[in-house]
């Protein structure tokens, strides 16, 4: 199981990306910063960059305070 | 509709006021006076703005309300003379080399909250009104003719017409006067106009448009101080147009104090963009729309009255239609010289109902708010719809926030029987009908039938409903998307009980320019605590309110970010901005300016207008309370539908086994905890802004942000004695 923001779980399957965390939970917000178990990973790397099993896997989504 | 030649509208005006003013010029941003004008005995007059002015209330919205507290009484209603409507600027507006420096703030009471409403709008008045003289425009009285206030900043003079031909409809008449007051096609750039519309003569809900000339289009556009009833005041007072003319407006008008720290900032937002934009919100080829497919995709696009929070059709109306709709190419920024260019607007767009059917016009939109307002929550996902609701709205001077909450709610009514064809004068108001709306607005412009009820806003129709048709008064409390009698705009905030207390507690009603949190509190999950969200609560509405003292537009805040900012220690308040934002400031006014100055200013600033709601007979916990379909599911199809969601948080936040319980059950115990919480809010957001449990600022606190005036410390001591605390 993935634990996305401490708050959203994603079963984990083999090979798993994190665009594929993306689409599981349909965060398609275009400014997002991914980081993995304390890492930032760079945007170019997430068609890519395999997850693990129990990572703790943070998206924060980059808007805040107003529309 | 035949449209009056120009020289036939011009020849009929008949001088009934005029003042001549000394020109100066602006000195660090500001003009250093007012203009106050009193429509009832004709008086123009100017006033000094004083040093104390700027240190406490800094400009815009600052000057606004304090020149407003001045101008009425503890009980002036929003139609009496003494109300006043106040246009300001800003300290840095008019900058134009930094991406939107053209807002203005517009402040009256409102008649929709009986409150003070603070709307603030782009074009380019903002600019121009500072660069004629003033600081602020101040009207008062009541004319008893329909006139024109032109502010010619060029001769200095200042004159109130008698204008009775001119129709009111804002697109018709933006084109009219800036025709008839400039000298040449050239010269429309140097004019910029203020005007509602007819509907904002019949609906509480009238807005204000503010143009700019499309250089490219040769086109009158606008943007509009739409909240609150802004228009509506404007006619009451029988104002049908503000003009506003200064040639020569430039970058350098307000004489900054440290050029090089504006340049500075100016040239590395500029890059940004340049370089960003495309990758990032795309805010140049296709502006705010960009956001309704995102708000489906996250639970978050208002859909039946917010009953529900995504639609399958939603992509009708998404992004990729709005960029094939819009026209791509030209500069589209609301001041001239604003690199971000959200203002998009579609060209030859062709009316099928209306007094302009069978027009060709430019719509200038829609913003994500017509889109989602319009167009979800009414069922409707036909973008051509939108748009002409869009055009309606607009030079109905009608805003499309209020409408759209006001024609959802009807729909809701007439969805669960307590309207009918009958009731409605025969408009079938089912979701998506789009005749029926389009009629229901055509109608409100009229001043005639059920139009004339949606008119009224979603406060005044609860009431009307429960006294002529005997509807349910919890029940409609519960779906009427109002807090103070503003009506909500576009999110839905059901799993944010952040966005809740940010909606709900804004000084003015729930207007998303406050504070927008859903993704850091619902998605993110950074501000898990009480004490978290309040803190929040704190910093974003006290960031957001300083843009309005400015005269600044929030956008190029934070929908484009810098490629580093995520590696910054505050990303969400995108640090390097808020460092331009200094430099703005320090190169304005040449006083070195930290990010705790500027939340201090605007603390002052809000607290003082929390102090005014007060004096106004509001302003305590009991007015910031949200209806119930803001917080949770109102209904049983509502609770189904998230069924598993809700469910699974009566497990695991509540301890309450939901199996064998009936939906009613289930939501009854929900709706317990979820008001629990959100009581615990407001205590946790009172405290941290120095406010009582009431939600009454404390002396302590008037006196740190040295806005103890006397009659400011009268109004909030009777506060504390009703209080009892």
């Amino acid at each position: 199981m993935i634990r996305v923001n401490d708050k959203f779980d994603v079963e984990w399957k083999p090979g798993m990306t994190i665009r594929d965390i993306l689409n599981e939970l349909k965060f398609t917000f275009p400014m997002l910063v991914i980081s993995v178990n304390g890492e930032i990973i760079p945007k170019e790397e997430w068609d890519t960059r395999q997850v693990q099993d129990g990572d703790d896997v943070k998206v924060l989504h980059m808007i805040a305070g107003g529309r | 509709m035949s449209v009056i030649p120009v020289e036939v509208l011009k020849k009929a005006h008949r001088k009934l006021a005029e003042y001549h003013y000394e020109l100066r010029p602006v000195e660090r941003g500001y003009a250093n006076r007012t203009l106050y004008i009193n429509l009832s005995d004709m008086t123009i007059e100017e006033k000094p703005v004083t040093e104390e002015m700027k240190r406490i209330f800094t400009g815009g919205r600052g000057f606004a309300l304090w020149l407003l507290w001045n101008a009425v009484k503890d009980d002036t209603r929003w139609n009496d003379p003494e109300n006043e409507l106040i246009i300001a600027n800003g300290p840095l507006c008019g900058i134009l080399s930094y991406p939107g420096t053209g807002k203005s703030t517009v402040v009256t009471i409102s008649p929709l909250t009986n409150l003070v409403i603070d709307s603030n709008v782009g074009g380019m008045v903002g600019p121009y009104l500072k660069g004629a003289g003033f600081d602020a425009l101040e009207i008062q009285g009541k004319a008893d003719r329909d006139v024109i206030i032109v502010i010619d900043g060029d001769t200095g003079t200042i004159t109130i017409e008698e204008a009775p031909l001119e129709e009111p409809y804002a697109h018709l008449l933006g084109r009219a006067l800036t025709e008839m007051y400039a000298k040449n096609e050239a010269d429309k750039r140097n004019i910029a106009v203020v005007t509602a519309g007819h509907g904002a003569e019949f609906s509480r809900y009238g807005m204000l448009n503010f143009s700019w000339y499309d250089l490219r289009r040769k086109e009158v556009r606008f943007k509009q101080a739409a909240r609150g009833g802004t228009g509506t005041v404007f006619r009451d007072k029988r104002i049908k147009a503000i003009v506003v003319r200064k040639s020569g407006f430039t970058a350098k008008s307000n004489n900054p104090a440290k050029p090089e720290l504006i340049r500075k900032a100016s040239q590395r937002i500029n890059k940004e963009i340049v370089e960003l934009d495309d990758k990032q919100n795309q805010m140049r080829k296709v502006g705010t729309p960009y956001l309704v497919g995102i708000m489906n995709d996250y639970d978050l696009l208002p859909v039946y009255n917010w009953q529900y929070g995504m639609h399958e059709d939603a992509h009708k109306i998404s992004k990729i239609v709005w960029m094939g709709l819009f026209t791509q190419g030209v500069p589209d920024g609301c001041h001239y010289g604003c690199m971000l260019s959200c203002s998009h607007g579609v060209d030859h767009f062709h009316l099928r109902t209306g007094p302009f059917k069978g027009d060709v016009v430019l719509v200038d939109g829609p913003e994500y708010e017509n889109a989602a307002g319009l167009g979800a929550n009414l069922g409707i996902f036909d973008p051509n719809a939108v748009l002409e609701l869009n055009f309606y709205c607009d030079t109905y001077g009608i805003d499309t926030i209020s409408f759209g909450t006001s024609m959802a709610f009807a729909m809701e009514c007439y969805q669960r029987g307590i309207l009918n064809r009958e009731r409605t004068g025969g408009l079938d108001l089912t979701w998506g009908n789009i005749d029926a709306v389009l009629e229901t607005l055509h109608q409100l412009a009229r001043g005639e039938g059920f139009g004339l009820i949606v008119g009224q806003g979603v406060r005044w129709m609860k009431q009307f409903f429960v006294e002529t048709y005997g509807a349910d008064p919890d029940f409609l409390n519960d779906i009427g998307m109002e807090v103070k009698g503003l009506e909500f705009s576009f999110y839905v905030t059901k799993e944010s009980l952040a966005q809740q207390g940010g909606y709900a507690i804004a000084n003015k009603g729930p207007q998303h320019d406050e504070a927008w949190l859903i993704f850091m509190d619902m998605v993110n999950n950074q501000i898990p605590t009480f004490e978290d969200k309040a803190e929040a609560l704190h910093y974003f509405p006290m960031w957001r309110t300083w843009f309005s003292l400015h005269g600044l537009c929030k956008l190029p805040w934070n929908d484009i970010e810098p490629a580093d900012n995520a590696f910054q220690p505050e990303p969400h308040k995108v640090p390097e901005h808020v460092e331009n934002y200094c430099w703005l400031v320090e190169g304005m006014t040449g006083v070195p300016t930290t990010p705790d100055d500027l939340i201090l200013s605007s603390e002052r600033v809000y607290n003082f207008q929390r102090v005014f709601n007060l004096r106004r007979g509001s302003g305590r916990r009991e007015h910031d309370y949200p209806p119930y379909r803001a917080v949770g599911p109102v209904t049983v199809e509502e609770y189904e539908s998230r069924r598993e969601r809700y469910d699974k948080q009566l497990k695991e936040e509540i301890g309450v086994d939901p199996e064998g319980l009936s939906t009613e059950e289930k939501m009854r115990i929900l709706r317990e905890h979820r008001m629990k919480r959100y009581d615990q809010l407001l205590d946790a957001v009172y405290e941290r802004r120095g406010w009582t449990k009431d939600g009454i600022p404390t002396l302590e606190t008037l006196r740190r942000l040295e806005i103890d005036f006397p009659d400011v410390v009268r109004v909030v001591k009777k506060a504390l004695e009703e209080t009892g605390r």
